[in-house]
C-alpha cells in the first residue's frame, strides 16, 4: 500500500499570487549508498528511452512547460537556470545516459524524467517541522552561504529557517547525506501541474527507495 | 445583402458613467502579465521545436534575480522582452526558410541537371533538415568523365555509424565537410 503525501504550507501571500504553487513531500527511510543492479538497470533503460527528440520535445509537454512559465514569473530565465527536468536532460545529453550516484539521487533522477515533476529532498532529522514555501524577511540568510539573501526570495522553509532557494541551492547541513537515516522528499507544484502527477513524483522516488517497481 | 441596402444608422456612443469602468489592481494586472508571459512561453516553445535542428539562434531573454515575486514593472519587462525574442526567432527562421527553400530549388536542378552545377553540393543542414547526409554533383571516372561531361549527382549514406572502441577524434566525421554554404 502506497503511504499517502502530506501537503506543505505556503505563505498566503504567494498562495493568492501563484495559484496553483503547492508542495506535497512524503518522509521516506534513506539508503545512501550505491544503488542496487535493478535500479542501476532502470536508470540505463530510461537512458534508452529519453533520447535527442524527447530533450527537445520537453518544453512543448504541459508540466516542464508549467515549470518555464513558473520560472518566467518568478524571475528566473530558464534557458539559463534549467528547469528540474531540463538539467537532468542536458546531463543525459551530454554524458551520453544518466550517471548513477547513489539510490537517492537515481531515486530522484527516475521520478522527476518519468513525472516531469520538480523534486527537492531533505535531511527528515534536519527539519524543525513540516516544510513549505515563502518569501524571505529582511536580513535573513541560507546556510552556509555568505551574506544575506534579497527579502522577498522565495525559498523552501521549515518553520524556523530557509532550508533551501526555491529551485536552487539548499541550505548547509539540510540536504540529504551520507548519514541520512530518514529523507524528506518534496514535489514541488506550480500552476499547470496536476495534483496527481505530483503524488506520483513522490510515490516514485519512495517506491524505488524501497525496491518496488 | 448588398451594402448599397444596408441603412446605416448613426451610432450614439453609450453615456459614459463612472461606475462603467473599474480601474484593475495591481494582483489582477500581474495575473493578466503572467498570462501574456504563459502564452509567448508557449509560442516561443513551439518555434523552439520547429526551429530544430537549426542552431545559432538565440532563445535567451535574461534572468532579473529571482527567485522572487516580481512587481508589475518587472513583468512587463519579461513579458516584453519574450515578445521580442519571439519576433527576433521568426524573423531569423523566416530568413533562414527563405534560403532552405532557394537551396531545395537547387538541388532539384542539380538533381535534373548536374552537368550544369559541377561540383556543387547541397547537404541536409542547407535544406534544414535533420542529418548529415549530403549530395554532389560529380563526374563520373574522374578526369575522363569530366572531360566527356558525364556529370552524376553522389548521394552520401548519412551520418558515420558510432565510432568504435578504438574511434578518437582522428575518427569522427568532419562536420565542416558537410557544410556547403550554398546561400554565401
Amino acid at each position: 500500500m502506497r503511504a499517502s503525501t502530506e501537503g506543505g504550507w505556503v505563505a498566503p501571500a504567494l498562495r493568492e499570487e501563484f495559484p496553483g504553487l503547492a508542495l506535497r513531500h512524503l518522509t521516506v527511510e534513506a539508503t545512501f549508498g550505491r544503488s542496487p543492479r535493478d535500479v542501476r538497470d532502470r536508470l540505463a533503460q530510461l537512458s534508452n528511452r529519453f533520447s535527442g527528440p524527447q530533450a527537445i520535445n520537453l518544453r512543448q509537454q504541459a508540466i516542464p512547460w508549467a515549470y518555464r512559465v513558473f520560472f518566467r514569473h518568478i524571475g528566473l530565465d530558464p534557458d539559463e537556470q534549467p528547469t528540474p527536468v531540463e538539467a537532468l536532460a542536458l546531463e543525459r545529453m551530454k554524458h551520453g545516459g544518466f550517471p548513477s550516484r547513489s539510490r537517492l539521487d537515481d531515486a530522484l533522477t527516475i521520478a522527476v524524467i518519468e513525472s516531469g515533476v520538480a523534486l527537492r529532498a531533505f535531511d527528515a532529522d534536519c527539519l524543525a517541522g513540516t516544510p513549505g514555501i515563502r518569501a524571505t524577511d529582511p536580513g535573513e540568510g541560507l546556510e552556509g552561504r555568505p551574506g544575506e539573501l534579497p527579502a522577498g526570495t522565495l525559498v523552501l522553509a521549515d518553520p524556523e529557517r530557509p532550508v533551501g532557494l526555491l529551485f536552487g541551492a539548499t541550505a548547509e547541513g539540510r540536504g540529504v547525506h551520507r548519514r541520512t537515516r530518514r529523507a524528506v522528499v518534496c514535489a514541488i507544484q506550480v500552476n499547470g501541474v496536476p495534483d496527481i502527477a505530483a503524488e506520483e513524483a513522490v510515490w516514485l522516488v519512495a517506491e524505488v527507495l524501497r525496491g518496488v517497481d | 445583402m448588398p451594402e448599397s441596402v444596408i441603412q446605416r444608422r448613426p451610432v450614439s456612443p453609450a453615456p459614459f458613467r463612472a461606475g462603467d469602468v473599474r480601474v484593475a489592481t495591481g494582483r489582477e494586472v500581474r495575473a493578466e502579465l503572467r498570462r501574456q508571459i504563459a502564452s509567448l512561453e508557449a509560442r516561443l516553445g513551439r518555434l523552439f521545436v520547429s526551429a530544430f535542428p537549426r542552431e545559432g539562434i538565440e532563445w535567451r531573454v535574461g534572468a532579473l534575480g529571482g527567485p522572487r515575486m516580481l512587481d508589475v514593472e518587472e513583468l512587463e519587462r519579461v513579458r516584453d522582452a519574450l515578445a521580442f525574442r519571439l519576433r527576433e526567432a521568426e524573423a531569423e527562421l523566416a530568413r533562414r526558410g527563405a534560403v532552405e527553400e532557394a537551396n531545395r530549388g537547387l538541388l532539384e536542378e542539380i538533381i535534373t541537371a548536374p552537368e550544369q552545377h559541377p561540383w556543387i553540393r547541397v547537404s541536409n543542414e542547407d535544406i534544414g533538415e535533420p542529418g548529415c547526409r549530403h549530395w554532389h554533383s560529380r563526374p563520373r571516372w574522374g578526369l575522363l568523365g569530366m572531360i566527356l561531361g558525364w556529370w552524376r549527382v553522389k548521394l552520401s549514406s548519412g551520418c558515420p555509424l558510432a565510432w568504435g572502441r578504438g574511434g578518437g577524434a582522428a575518427s569522427r566525421p568532419n562536420q565542416s565537410s558537410c557544410r556547403a554554404r550554398l546561400a554565401e
